[in-house]
């Protein structure tokens, strides 16, 4: 009888420790370097969001601790911070790469160690073919292609024109948009890229002038699109001019000035949570974040921010249903996520798809005197 | 230029030894994967600097482009062992003698020039490098990237260091044996003055060419190796910027000193990793620690060091 | 077409002229390749940016963003150039190396990541030249490259200063002797590049916008452009600067956007191989 309660002490004792650890959340994010677009604003909702859950009680009992490093867009970074996160840090599960080349290089790494991973970053060879342990939240590179080319075939257009920069996310776009060109009756007449740091795309915009499409689709990130959109306006340009998610975001029209009036582009209902009809499904969960972020850190919420957030709840969501932090639990219980409201969209995710999200996620936006405006 | 430090009969064999001791004894030191991950960079860094240092520090010529052919060594090998189901052990040195050929074809007309154009050439090949690897997407998967199938045999963190380190080994033995040759003494010659030597019966042209190439070679076996620990690459290995780091470290380090390039490796390589933890302020920390140390240390670390000692050493007692 | 592409090679290659002008001019005083001239051109206009959003008019947003790059300028030549001064021209290199790592670095703490616009000076309306537009700023970018190195022409013939400045870099020794203080003369010419290249971060910033990484891109074309037409001569910097803008967009237009960059820095191979010191470079003796 001594003995029995001798070992259940020493099992509550050894329990009560392992009670009071924290979860920790590990990110890997461009912070800085050519993604800091993308990282900055990941890494602060990621901040914000883990202090806010905090504040409400924790996680099952236990506290979040967030565990980022910065990877500044290189790939052998990220590779070195991912081991430093499992094998030093010993996180619970991965949220980051902010880029796919970033992602791409911590697959093997989380599919070894068996940490379930949801990646941040946009390219479709992320979910596809699947990997056990590899989840994603942004939109796929594929469905922007999807969405503009069913709208230009909307608008009457069958011939158009591809421009695109030399970044990972153009190349990868740009290859997804010539694959499915076809299967939506859309014929690419023209393709041309431009380099990183070019200050002037006329050239390459007046080739397409003379190839006689009826819309244009220029797949890129960063300064890039912005000046190709001025250009465009130079050159008197009026066919139909599509950017894709990449810009999708206040800077991109400030930038382009007039230019971007008529401009449309795929985005995330996040860009236009006040302006979304009251039953929106979206509605409640994008006003609030919008409202928490901007009121945080004085600046425009991003859509890149959103995935970020998406990615964090995703996985607090799991734990919570998994009712543990053992990491294949977790993995499963993503992986039977159905009509999580985030973000990005509805998700529900399946066995094959471990992205969950689809065309309906994706709105077309307009730009239109200045400000996104939904297109019906 | 500094002619006394390529006069200096370059390292003993105590030194060779020390490294090695080092190589073996430092695994005691590190507590997990990612210790291991960052000493596997920069042995990786380090095989590199070596080769680069015999072609700035003591050939006396300038590569802001060699970061080119780390990564035409490692794509080469990934695209034959990847693409086409070569075995590593094939890919390795086909590419090798792949870049020796390309190194030994764009050397010749380039190293016609001097200063700053040999710079701009040098400059204009790694980018070339870089730009084609990013482009054709279908053979080397664009930017993002591709994944690069493991070396047989070869499995681990801890397996991967011991290659590594050999690599490092054999390649610090190779670099001293070549500077102390007749071809090392007529490279050191050239580096002092290219008419003077060729007053001595040195042709300049075939020996500048011949570090290129053998400089070259380290590079690619370097990036080969990485390409098959990481089991990815990306054209980032062969950009301006891996460029610049890697003359950095062999100028950090000490030029005209193997152990110099090793020591500037491994603190440029670690350096990063240790200031991750000032966030935000890492780029400033590492800019002002390479203006700092440049300053105070001139003539790199290694060189530094060792007049210290001499320095310590010649005191009256 | 062919238009188009010259107007549009003409509009990058006066970016790149305006930022090789700095890198000849502080070569030809401290033989020295100044890494951190692109970072010159970044603070001229984020400086701008970051005013003008405050509220300054931009008629004072400009000259204190280049006053404020000047003040860099000379504290990178007596922080880090000068106490370096008996260094090899390699170790010089690597110093100004981390010094662009560093004001990046700064650059995001003082202000930020993202990308920033200016206003152009004249409008935005292009002009029709041909068939072919160009935008306004692009004339103020070709006409104050001109008078740069017309006013740079007659300050190294004229002025005691600028001959002091090609005295150093003609023989360092014999200059001191002359009585010439190479420690001013080497502020003088930092300071001046420094102006320069925040000259040109203004000017090109309504076209090409700015952020705190656009020194990289702007100063390894400027370099380029530089060695190309010919270290040590302003007027070679800025032909240099135009051949290679023309270069980069024929090759778009004509044979294939994708590979242009490689086209432009093949041509500056070729180039250099036949004309070791640039198109416009002097054949300098050298000392055995």
């Amino acid at each position: 009888m001594f003995l029995r309660i001798l070992f259940t002490a020493a099992a509550l004792a050894c329990a009560l420790p392992a009670a009071a650890q924290p979860i920790k959340v590990g990110a890997f994010l461009s912070v800085t370097g050519p993604a800091a677009f993308l990282g900055d604003p990941e890494q602060k909702t990621l901040e914000l969001y883990v202090e806010k859950l905090n504040a409400a009680g924790g996680l099952l009992g236990r506290k979040l601790e967030l565990v980022a490093y910065d990877s500044a867009g290189d790939a052998e970074k990220a590779r070195g911070f991912v081991k430093r996160l499992i094998e030093q840090d010993k996180v619970d599960v991965l949220v980051g790469g902010s880029t796919t080349g970033e992602t791409m290089a911590a697959v093997p790494l989380a599919e070894a160690a068996g940490v379930p991973f949801i990646s941040l970053a946009g390219a479709v060879v992320i979910i596809e073919p699947v990997k056990k342990w590899v989840f994603k939240t942004p939109h796929t590179d594929r469905m922007a292609c999807e969405k503009i080319f069913v709208d230009m075939r909307a608008r009457g257009a069958t011939r158009a024109a591809l421009i695109s920069g030399a970044g990972g996310f153009d190349r990868s776009m740009r290859a997804e948009c010539l694959k499915v060109a076809g299967k939506h009756g859309v014929e690419i007449a023209a393709d041309e890229t431009y380099g990183p740091g070019d200050t002037d795309m006329t050239a390459q915009l007046s080739k397409i002038k003379a190839a006689g499409v009826q819309a244009v689709l220029n797949a890129g990130f960063g300064q890039g699109p912005a000046i190709v959109t001025k250009n465009y306006r130079q050159l008197g340009l009026t066919l139909p001019l599509y950017q894709s998610h990449g810009v999708a975001s206040k800077q991109y029209v400030s930038l382009s000035g007039d230019a971007a009036e008529g401009v449309r582009l795929p985005a995330a209902a996040l860009l236009v949570a006040d302006t979304l009809p009251d039953a929106d499904p979206q509605k409640k969960v994008v006003v609030s974040y919008k409202r928490d972020y901007e009121a945080r850190f004085k600046q425009e919420v991003s859509t890149f921010g959103g995935h970020a957030y998406d990615g964090l709840m995703l996985a607090v969501d799991a734990m919570r249903r998994a009712g543990s932090t053992e990491k294949s639990k977790v993995r499963d219980a993503l992986e039977a996520t159905r009509g999580y409201v985030g973000t990005g969209g509805v998700v529900n995710m399946s066995a094959q798809d471990h992205m969950g999200l689809d065309l309906s996620a994706f709105r077309m936006l307009e730009v239109r005197k200045g400000d996104w405006a939904l297109v019906k | 230029m500094d002619c006394s430090a390529a006069a200096r009969p370059n390292g003993s064999r105590k030194a060779l030894l020390l490294l090695a001791a080092i190589v073996a004894a430092l695994p005691l030191a590190l507590p997990n994967n990612y210790a291991y991950e960052v000493a596997i960079l920069v042995a990786l860094n380090a095989l590199a600097c070596v080769g680069l240092n015999l072609l700035v520090g003591y050939a006396g010529q300038i590569s802001l482009g060699h970061a080119g052919f780390f990564g035409l060594g490692a794509y080469g090998s990934a695209i034959l062992a990847a693409r086409y189901g070569w075995p590593a052990w094939g890919s390795i040195p086909v590419t090798l003698a792949g870049v020796a050929l390309l190194a030994w074809a764009i050397g010749w007309p380039i190293l016609r020039l001097k200063g700053h154009a040999l710079a701009m050439a040098t400059l204009g090949f790694g980018i070339i490098v870089a730009i084609v690897l990013a482009t054709e997407d279908r053979l080397t998967g664009g930017p993002d990237g591709m994944a690069v199938p493991p070396l047989p045999g070869i499995q681990g963190e801890k397996t991967w260091y011991w290659v590594v380190g050999a690599a490092l080994l054999a390649g610090v033995w190779l670099a001293q044996n070549l500077i102390d040759s007749p071809r090392g003494r007529a490279l050191r010659a050239l580096h002092g003055s290219e008419v003077a030597a060729g007053a001595l019966g040195i042709d300049a042209a075939r020996h500048k060419v011949a570090a290129f190439v053998i400089s070259a070679l380290f590079a690619a076996a370097a990036g080969a190796l990485s390409a098959h620990y990481a089991g990815f690459i990306t054209p980032g290995k062969a950009s301006f910027l891996h460029s610049v780091e890697l003359v950095t470290m062999v100028v950090f380090g000490g030029m005209a000193s193997t152990f110099g390039a090793v020591a500037g490796a491994a603190v440029l390589t670690t350096l990063p990793h240790l200031l991750t933890v000032f966030k935000d302020y890492e780029m400033v920390l590492l800019g002002a620690v390479m203006m700092l140390t440049m300053i105070f240390m001139p003539r790199g670390l290694v060189p530094t060091l060792e007049s210290v000692l001499a320095a310590a050493r010649a005191k009256p007692r | 077409m062919l238009t188009q592409y010259l107007l549009s090679g003409l509009t990058s290659g006066a970016i790149y002229a305006l930022v090789a002008l700095g890198f000849a001019l502080i070569y030809n005083a401290s033989h020295v390749i100044n890494f951190a001239q692109g970072e010159f051109v970044m603070i001229g206009g984020m400086a701008t940016a970051a005013l003008f959003d405050a509220g300054v008019p931009i008629y004072f947003s400009i000259p204190l963003a280049i006053a404020a790059a000047t003040l860099v300028g000379l504290l990178l030549e007596k922080l880090a150039v000068e106490p370096a001064r008996e260094a090899s021209v390699v170790t010089l290199i690597i110093i100004t190396i981390g010094a662009s790592i560093f004001l990046r670095g700064l650059a995001t703490l003082v202000w930020d990541k993202k990308i920033h616009r200016v206003p152009a000076f004249s409008g935005e309306t292009p002009l029709q030249l041909g068939g072919a537009t160009l935008l306004p700023q692009v004339l103020w970018v070709l006409g104050v490259s001109a008078v740069a190195v017309a006013l740079l022409a007659w300050f190294f013939r004229r002025t005691l200063t600028g001959k002091a400045i090609l005295a150093v870099s003609h023989n360092r020794m014999a200059a001191r002797l002359m009585g010439i203080s190479v420690r001013r003369v080497l502020a003088v010419s930092f300071a001046l590049s420094a102006a320069l290249g925040a000259l040109a971060g203004v000017l090109i910033a309504p076209i090409a916008f700015t952020s705190w990484d656009v020194g990289v891109m702007l100063g390894l074309k400027g370099f380029a452009a530089a060695i190309l037409g010919g270290l040590g001569s302003g007027a070679g910097a800025v032909l240099g600067g135009l051949a290679l803008g023309l270069v980069e967009a024929l090759g778009a237009g004509y044979l294939s956007s994708a590979y242009k960059d490689v086209f432009a820095f093949l041509i500056i191979i070729a180039a250099l191989v036949f004309l070791p010191h640039g198109l416009l470079g002097r054949r300098a003796a050298e000392r055995v």
